[in-house]
């Protein structure tokens, strides 16, 4: 029988080892997994690779995994926003390191780790210092750059609603990465508000199939039912 | 000479965005500009995190968190609009979907080049987001920015010094003196505002402008 609920935030991350590269979802304040980042930081892994559009802002989210020490590098679209202070921080003193990714880039890299396509052409960047060292192929008179994919060990992703089975919707602008990453991991872990029973998604609104996910939790404890 | 005010160039990039446009507004400046196209022109703004058919910003107390723009402001959604991932939004500009984006930029060279994401403050903290994208995708990239720095150096440039975000992708430069296109030919004024004139204009510029045709 599938089942991939687990029965608390903590118990869902507690594998988590130093060293892991760990994608979190969200853009902004929309579509974060907060609670898992908290037992996250709780658990206490050292030395992360955080793959994420942003990088957290106030005491919040990835801010508090920066904070706290926990991040060795981040791979990141947008690092620094209003409030990004401990991203700040630790880049100016040197002890985390930065690879900065057009966010289209960031996205299908790893769209593409989730696929099993090697490599893809993209124009972003071509003839810009972030396609320095990089391989580039002209096509057609116009320019690209190679981009690699972008796998992690583990996914901690977002959702409205989910079911037994891992199958996902999401609420408004909240999904943005969190499709592409619950498809890119090892071991994809969501936070919903709510879990319904298998079949009570509507096969049609699925967003991300539940073939993707390993780990199932929820924002208000549901009791499981046989 | 006549400087538009930030408002008064929004108004200006506005008259250029036509019916029925799918349009992408940069964070700052850019964004102003859907304030001042004339309500009987249907545009749909797109937002990168996800969203076509970008409403304005929602009451107090109706703010869902999920519901952001690009520059992490609550907006609403239209009738007609829908949500997608971040890989499909940036299908969308990429791959030549958007009729029009509209950006801001700390330069702007002969060529179209376009530098907005960086300075040569490496102690800075860098990011790029989504800037790099739009410059690639967009069938028709519109800059609007201030013509010089505070300084009254200028921003547009035979060359950009600052790092680039894409090069050749400029289209048409809306500055708060005159708006400049960039054409095979070179930078060429179609419009001065007020009574300015080209040579004044030329003289705040730092690459050879063409008159008006």
């Amino acid at each position: 029988m599938i089942d991939k609920r687990v029965a608390s935030f903590k118990e869902a991350v507690a594998d988590i080892p130093d060293g892991a590269s760990v994608m979190i979802g969200g853009f902004g304040s929309s579509g974060i997994p907060l609670k898992l980042i908290e037992s996250l930081r709780q658990h206490g892994a050292k030395g992360l690779t955080i793959i994420s559009n942003n990088a957290g802002v106030a005491e919040e989210g990835i801010a508090s995994l920066l904070r706290d020490g926990l991040v060795s590098k981040i791979v990141c679209s947008f690092p620094r926003s209003a409030g990004s202070k401990w991203f700040e921080k630790r880049f100016e003193e040197g002890s985390i390191e930065l690879e900065l990714v057009p966010q289209g880039t960031l996205s299908e890299r790893i769209r593409i780790a989730g696929a099993g396509i090697g490599g893809f052409l993209t124009p972003t960047g071509y003839g810009t210092r972030l396609a320095e060292g990089k391989e580039t192929k002209i096509i057609d008179g116009k320019g690209y750059v190679l981009e690699l994919p972008l796998p992690a060990d583990f996914a901690l992703v977002r959702a409205e609603c989910g079911d037994p089975w891992g199958n996902l919707i999401y609420n408004t602008a909240g999904r943005n990465f969190n499709p592409m990453m619950a498809s890119a991991a090892r071991v994809t872990i969501v936070e919903v508000n709510s879990i319904v029973e298998v079949g009570g998604l509507n096969p049609e609104h699925v967003v991300t199939p539940g073939i993707f996910v390993d780990r199932l939790v929820a924002e208000e404890v549901h009791h499981a039912q046989a | 000479m006549l400087r538009l005010s930030p408002e008064q160039m929004a108004e200006r990039v506005a008259q250029d965005i036509p019916d029925g446009a799918y349009v992408n507004l940069g964070i700052g400046m850019p964004t102003k500009v859907s304030n001042y196209v004339s309500g009987d022109k249907q545009v749909i703004y797109h937002s990168e995190n996800g969203i076509l058919a970008v409403g304005p910003a929602p009451a107090p107390g109706e703010e869902n968190p999920n519901l952001i723009n690009a520059g992490k402001q609550y907006v609403t959604l239209l009738p007609g609009g829908c949500y997608f991932d971040n890989a499909e939004s940036f299908a969308i500009m990429r791959g030549g979907h958007l009729d029009i984006a509209v950006l801001g930029a700390f330069q702007v060279s002969a060529r179209g080049d376009l530098a907005n994401w960086a300075t040569n403050n490496d102690k800075y903290p860098p990011a790029v987001g989504g800037a790099m994208d739009l410059a690639v995708g967009a069938r028709k990239l519109f800059v609007v920015m201030r013509h010089t720095t505070r300084d009254e150096e200028p921003k547009i440039l035979e060359e950009c010094t600052y790092p680039l975000t894409g090069t050749g992708v400029v289209r048409r430069i809306f500055t708060d003196l005159a708006v400049i296109d960039v054409t095979p030919d070179g930078l060429r004024v179609v419009e001065l505002f007020g009574e300015n004139t080209f040579e004044e204009v030329q003289a705040l510029t730092g690459a050879r402008l063409l008159p008006p045709a």
